[in-house]
């Protein structure tokens, strides 16, 4: 059976809080980023957003706050250049990508103590969220929530039918680089918890189960931010039961379902 | 019906030192119903974004209804040539053609009951009201343009803009389709001008017709001689001289 000692240590509690807060963000990010068919883009930044992570670490700065950084100006990149149009964008992705990597291993590799760190951003490590942590994650989904309340019929149109929004005089390119960026704070929050590898698959199953079963988009938000809740909370119990990683357990269950709602559906 | 509602002059476009049209002048008063016909690349899109702002002319002017395209944009129904969208995207026909109101709206403000009550007039001048509530992907390729028209209707244009609206939308469909277009000339008093690869068919339909290769052939009326054709198009258009509905081609002693 589950203990419930659970709720009793301090980290276990953060990480709750600190999934549970994640779990909205996916809902809602996740299914403009499935809309928009920008899930390569936003992994991309994740990686990138790794380059920041280690300049943090050998300047001895918070590596979260670089990390945003760099995730925000590789989103803000993307967005440019791709509708510069010179150079491809998955071709730009692609470049982004393996540099931040590459920056991040190597500032990391010079930094002390990496190796522990190494594997806890690659892979997330929810249990060593803190409270400040917490704190920012929960100010940073209030500010992307109230955002998508207020832009709700821009980001729709957008997302839509973005040729139409731009004749009609929607500012498309301003909007799609806002949505970058609310995708780059999502995606540093989730490094978090499940680490840069996995953050994409966090992003999408939600939302892309959601989509099966409900209609409309604010139905599938909501049933996107409940799965959410749903695979980060199995996920937490089986990895302190079994004393397993938590990123790749939340992940694995997010899996498990996403596979069994395919075949259910068919 | 005389108001002169769009003024093109002396218009070139170019894009990286090509140009894309050549000294267009095209005047179109309210209540026309244009056809501009043209070969691929012949720069008919272009001058429909040039004419909703969206392109900025390198030379010459547009006026549309006294004022500067992108001034004059919520007075313009635009259609583009075929709206690629995921047919599976979780939007209402409704909320569909709601965000046709978004040039009234503006920024940051909510769709109101009265929105609402236009988009359900503009579903019901395409005859599409009963299929308010449906999602987008579960209506047919010509139900879905139909859509798209009321999306362009529902701000009260005054002029409609149509980029190849019948791509993809089978034959039966299409005539039905132009028959709706011709109801908004004839009946709202809507002007449009419609782009079309279609001659045979839309010469049926239009009261004026352009060809557009570079350059504009256009005599403000439904005429082009073979002449205009055959330089637009580079080569003599069998199609159009053989054509049944025979009224684009005057004819030749």
């Amino acid at each position: 059976m589950i203990d419930l000692d659970f709720f009793q240590y301090e980290f276990m509690r953060n990480a709750l809080a600190a999934g549970l807060a994640a779990s909205v963000l996916c809902g809602i990010i996740g299914i403009y980023v499935i809309l928009n068919k920008i899930v390569f883009i936003s992994d991309g930044i994740a990686h990138a957003a790794f380059g920041g992570i280690g300049l943090g670490y050998f300047l001895g700065y918070d590596p979260l706050a670089f990390g945003i950084g760099s995730a925000v100006l590789t989103a803000l990149g993307i967005g440019m250049v791709s509708s510069r149009a010179r150079v491809s964008e998955d071709t730009a992705i692609g470049v982004f990508m393996a540099t931040g990597m590459a920056l991040g291993i190597m500032l990391l590799t010079l930094s002390q103590g990496y190796a522990r760190d190494l594997y806890g951003y690659l892979f997330g490590n929810i249990l060593a969220v803190t409270r400040s942590d917490v704190l920012l994650i929960l100010a940073l989904t209030s500010i992307i929530l109230a955002l998508v309340f207020l832009l709700y019929k821009e980001f729709l149109l957008m997302s839509f039918d973005p040729i139409y929004g731009e004749a009609i005089g929607l500012p498309v390119q301003s909007l799609r680089l806002l949505l970058l960026a609310m995708v780059a704070f999502s995606v540093v929050i989730l490094i978090k918890i499940v680490g840069i590898i996995m953050v994409i698959a966090l992003l999408t199953i939600p939302g892309a189960i959601s989509r099966r079963y409900m209609k409309g988009l604010p139905a599938i938000m909501a049933g996107s931010i409940l799965l959410g809740v749903v695979f980060v909370t199995i996920g937490l119990l089986i990895s302190y039961e079994l004393d397993v990683p938590s990123g790749a357990t939340i992940i694995l269950t997010a899996a498990v379902a996403f596979f069994l709602s395919t075949v259910l559906s068919r | 019906m005389t108001d002169k509602i769009v003024s093109i002059r002396d218009l070139w476009v170019y894009r990286r030192e090509h140009a894309v049209l050549e000294d267009i002048n095209l005047e179109l008063l309210a209540g026309d119903f244009l056809g501009l016909i043209g070969p691929n690349g012949g720069g008919k899109s272009t001058l429909l974004k040039a004419m909703l702002g969206l392109i900025k002319p390198d030379r010459g002017s547009i006026t549309i209804f006294g004022k500067k395209p992108a001034a004059a944009r919520s007075r313009m129904g635009y259609v583009p040539q075929k709206t690629v969208f995921d047919q599976s995207f979780p939007v209402k026909v409704l909320d569909v053609v709601l965000m046709g109101r978004y040039s009234r709206t503006g920024l940051l403000h909510r769709y109101g009951l009265q929105d609402r009550k236009a988009a359900l007039e503009a579903l019901q001048a395409v005859g599409m009201e009963n299929r308010a509530m449906r999602e987008i992907g579960a209506l047919s390729g010509g139900e879905q343009q139909r859509v798209f028209v009321a999306r362009s209707l529902v701000s009260d244009p005054e002029l409609l803009l149509l980029d190849e609206p019948t791509a993809g939308v089978d034959s039966a469909q299409q005539t039905d389709f132009y028959e709706l277009l011709c109801h908004l000339n004839r009946d709202l008093g809507i002007a449009i001008v419609l782009v079309s690869h279609d001659v045979t068919a839309i010469s049926t339909y239009v009261s004026k017709i352009a060809c557009l290769n570079q350059r504009l052939y256009y005599h403000g009326s439904k005429e082009l001689s073979n002449e205009d054709i055959e330089k637009a198009y580079g080569c003599p258009v069998e199609m159009i001289a053989h054509g049944t509905p025979h009224r684009v081609l005057r004819k030749h002693d």
